[in-house]
């Protein structure tokens, strides 16, 4: 196969727009699944939590603006596709945000007696925007189904997702917090995982059965052989956290950031197995990623300008979580 | 209804809720930089105090921003697929450049500026500030580029009913783009301006004469009373301009019926679509040729020129006067509050309870601009490429009016909130006056804490 730009692009673009959806649900996962975990605090863990979230919560969001911006921009007809086919869900997910983007600061600048009214709101905000992503994820893993069985099936991915971005949550506040929290946050990591491991399980096993034609692209041989690492080492990682769970947390808060990064290695594990799947459609089974794409000049412009300025924007990303690395202590405007 | 009005509805509902938020943030980061430098310069510890009022007001208004702003960047996709399907080959590289960047630039650098002033240096704390300054300003360029192609595209051709870029150059530096950047940019500084002058001025109606107080109040009324000139003279060019590149949308901001010389300038009236004249006229006799032409017979294009293809015509000739309106009663009251500052050295109190509703007249006058000019592009959506009615989504009415109603509820409430913790924001700060502890300052060893205020 030769090499030649308007086949190269597009699978680069979706490339990335596969890259900015992982690292978004990794960073807005954590956040999200904080402000889930909101209904189970006490007054004063809950200033802690959002110390441990304050600072970036903005910039996570935005690799949300980054992979739908992606999507709009090289693959406008997928776009368009996509998103009016969920148009409900879409609608409630930015409703969602929008709340708990606000109370996030609404609730540390309003007089003292309506503090209590915006934590809820943060609470609302996160599991309605976390319950809409879910549901979206599990009609589009049935071919943008929207009927009774993908509301159904959708209905429990929400529930699943919700479950998992609590255990991301929870494995963050174990990474940012000490003392009576950080053991609060080994227990609630415990039970989150479970829901969120049937939740993989549940998407992983209706993905081939929803379309024979990922079927047969998981079930044949040799590719079964390649392809069982990714399911046989999420099952290893799920038991291996769980277990740790009640050791943590260790003397000298040794690994305390190893529980957040074995459950990012598992999203990583499960979005590389969703994207085995729906390659190289971006919208199943009806729009292939050429289809879907824009003209190859304007891509290129895009890919010129990414290229740039994408290593920087990670640069000095990791440079702002170092600046606000250790232990969350309170948040103040200095 | 049908969807085609309810998307317009709602998407223009969202848009004039988002831009509410830019227009303060844009401008905002800049007068933050100038708080911090001045405290650099001459170690004064007011202008801290105002930077960390203000920094409360930045952090907020940014917040509102985002989340309102990332609801648009779904809305393309919802309500108007045929906008990507046609010009997505223009419309996407500029917004992906103002997200990679813009966007990233400001979230990021943001947590440094608001909770970082004793986590990194003084240096790199003032770097951040410029860092999102900038950000929120290259941010601005690359979504005026946009909308100012929209208005008057340039630099690409058409294939196969799809627009392809030819001339990146031209397409950014389309030929209203320079004239509409300056504009915008003026009136955030002119919308935070008012806004900092009109809670500075609550402040000192509640008793408050700290120094933080003054510093604020000063800063806003003489910005303002510099930009409003500026801003008159940047807005007579972008007329001009418009009236080159889009006549029909001039005529109807004039409300002239008939191409000719000697125009009238149209003070009042209700213009009559159906009946194609104005009821109730009030008009200066060769007025707008004088204005638009600079001779009073200067030819001034009519909307009867444009049959079927000319906005609506009340919208945009009222919009257009609320904002002039406004523009004039800003540089009243800002020129009567720099002089009373100048040369008295204090503030007569009936000027102060103006000032106070005046805070929101930047919001007013950047509406009333923006319906204007973009009610003012129909009936298209993009000049001669693409209409509005082509682009809509194949979404039920029912969905768009029950998501528009949810949306309206929704912005009503937050605004509610967000004009009740400005005012409360000031009220505390007249309170505590020159007298709170000062967060972050070297010889305050407690700060203030921001979660549990």
């Amino acid at each position: 196969m030769t090499f030649d730009w308007p086949t190269a692009l597009p699978l680069i673009f979706a490339s990335l727009m596969g890259l900015a959806i992982l690292i978004y649900v990794i960073l807005d996962g954590f956040d999200l699944g904080i402000g889930i975990l909101f209904a189970a605090a006490e007054d004063a863990e809950q200033d802690t939590m959002i110390a441990a979230i304050g600072p970036f919560w903005d910039a996570n969001e935005t690799w949300l603006v980054l992979a739908v911006g992606l999507l709009l921009v090289a693959f406008p007809l997928a776009h368009g596709t996509i998103l009016t086919a969920l148009y409900i869900p879409v609608f409630l997910l930015l409703l969602g945000l929008i709340l708990r983007g606000v109370a996030f600061d609404f609730r540390a600048k309003v007089p003292a007696g309506r503090k209590h009214r915006w934590n809820r709101i943060f609470f609302l905000g996160s599991i309605i925007a976390s319950l809409a992503q879910g549901y979206m994820l599990g009609v589009y893993v049935l071919g943008l189904d929207v009927g009774f069985g993908g509301m159904a099936f959708g209905a429990l991915v929400a529930l699943c997702l919700a479950a998992a971005y609590a255990a991301m949550g929870a494995a963050w506040l174990i990474y940012k917090t000490e003392g009576e929290l950080q053991k609060k946050a080994v227990v609630w990591l415990r039970t989150a995982l479970v829901l969120a491991a049937l939740g993989m399980l549940a998407v992983s096993l209706a993905t081939p059965f929803a379309s024979p034609r990922i079927f047969d692209k998981w079930f044949v041989w040799p590719q079964m052989l390649y392809l069982s690492p990714l399911p046989i080492l999420s099952a290893l990682l799920f038991v291996w956290l769980w277990r740790q769970t009640f050791h943590l947390p260790r003397p000298d808060d040794r690994h305390a950031l190893t529980p957040f990064l074995t459950l990012a290695a598992i999203f990583a594990l499960g979005f590389a197995g969703l994207a085995w799947s729906f390659y190289p459609f971006v919208v199943p089974d009806k729009l292939t990623i050429w289809q879907a794409a824009s003209a190859p000049e304007s891509l290129a412009i895009i890919l010129a300008g990414t290229v740039v300025v994408l290593p920087i924007i990670i640069f000095y990303s990791f440079y702002a979580y170092r600046v606000f690395g250790g232990k969350a202590t309170d948040l103040t405007y200095d | 209804m049908d969807p085609l009005i309810l998307s317009r509805i709602q998407f223009g509902a969202n848009i004039s809720f988002h831009i509410l938020f830019p227009a303060i943030t844009i401008a905002l980061g800049w007068v933050l930089l100038f708080f911090k430098l001045r405290y650099n310069a001459t170690g004064d510890s007011a202008w801290m105090r105002a930077y960390f009022t203000w920094v409360k007001v930045f952090a907020l208004s940014f917040a509102m921003g985002v989340v309102s702003g990332v609801t648009m960047s779904f809305q393309f996709g919802t309500n108007w697929p045929g906008y990507m399907k046609t010009v997505g080959n223009i419309a996407g590289p500029l917004l992906a450049y103002e997200i990679l960047t813009a966007f990233f630039l400001e979230a990021a650098f943001l947590g440094i500026m608001l909770f970082g002033f004793r986590r990194v240096s003084n240096r790199i704390h003032t770097l951040a500030t410029v860092l999102v300054a900038g950000g929120t300003t290259v941010s601005a360029f690359w979504i005026i580029a946009l909308n100012s192609w929209m208005q008057t595209p340039a630099g690409f051709e058409m294939r196969d009913g799809v627009a392809h870029a030819v001339d990146w150059w031209a397409i950014v530096f389309n030929p209203s783009m320079p004239y509409r950047l300056v504009h915008m940019l003026l009136a955030s500084g002119l919308t935070v301006s008012f806004l900092i002058a009109g809670l500075s001025a609550l402040r000192y109606l509640y008793g408050d004469r700290s120094e933080s107080m003054w510093k604020a109040l000063r800063t806003g009324v003489f910005t303002a009373a510099m930009l409003i000139p500026i801003q008159i003279f940047a807005g007579d060019q972008h007329g001009l301009n418009t009236l080159e590149h889009q006549p029909q949308k001039i005529a109807a901001m004039e409300a002239n019926w008939n191409t000719g010389p000697n125009v009238p300038l149209v003070l009042f009236a209700l213009p009559d679509e159906a009946a194609r004249e104005n009821r109730f006229e009030i008009a200066i006799p060769d007025g707008a040729s004088l204005v638009l032409r600079h001779s009073t017979s200067g030819v001034v294009p009519g909307l009867n020129d444009y049959p079927g293809n000319h906005p609506p015509v009340f919208p945009v000739f009222w919009g257009f006067r609320i904002m002039v309106g406004t523009g004039v009663l800003m540089l009243i009251v800002s020129w009567s509050a720099a002089f009373f500052l100048k040369r008295r050295h204090s503030l007569p109190k009936p000027l102060a309870l103006i000032m106070v509703p005046m805070g929101l007249s930047g919001w007013l006058a950047t509406l009333a601009g923006w319906y204007t000019t973009e009610i003012g592009r129909q009936p298209w959506l993009v000049t001669g490429v693409l209409k509005t009615a082509d682009a809509v989504g194949p979404v039920a009415g029912s969905h768009v009016a029950l998501t528009l109603a949810v949306y309206l509820i929704l912005y009503v409430l937050l605004l509610i909130a967000y004009l009740g913790v400005l005012v409360h924001l000031a009220l505390k700060a007249a309170k505590d006056g020159d007298a709170s502890p000062l967060p972050g300052v070297m010889n305050a060893a407690l700060s203030q804490p921001a979660v549990s205020e």
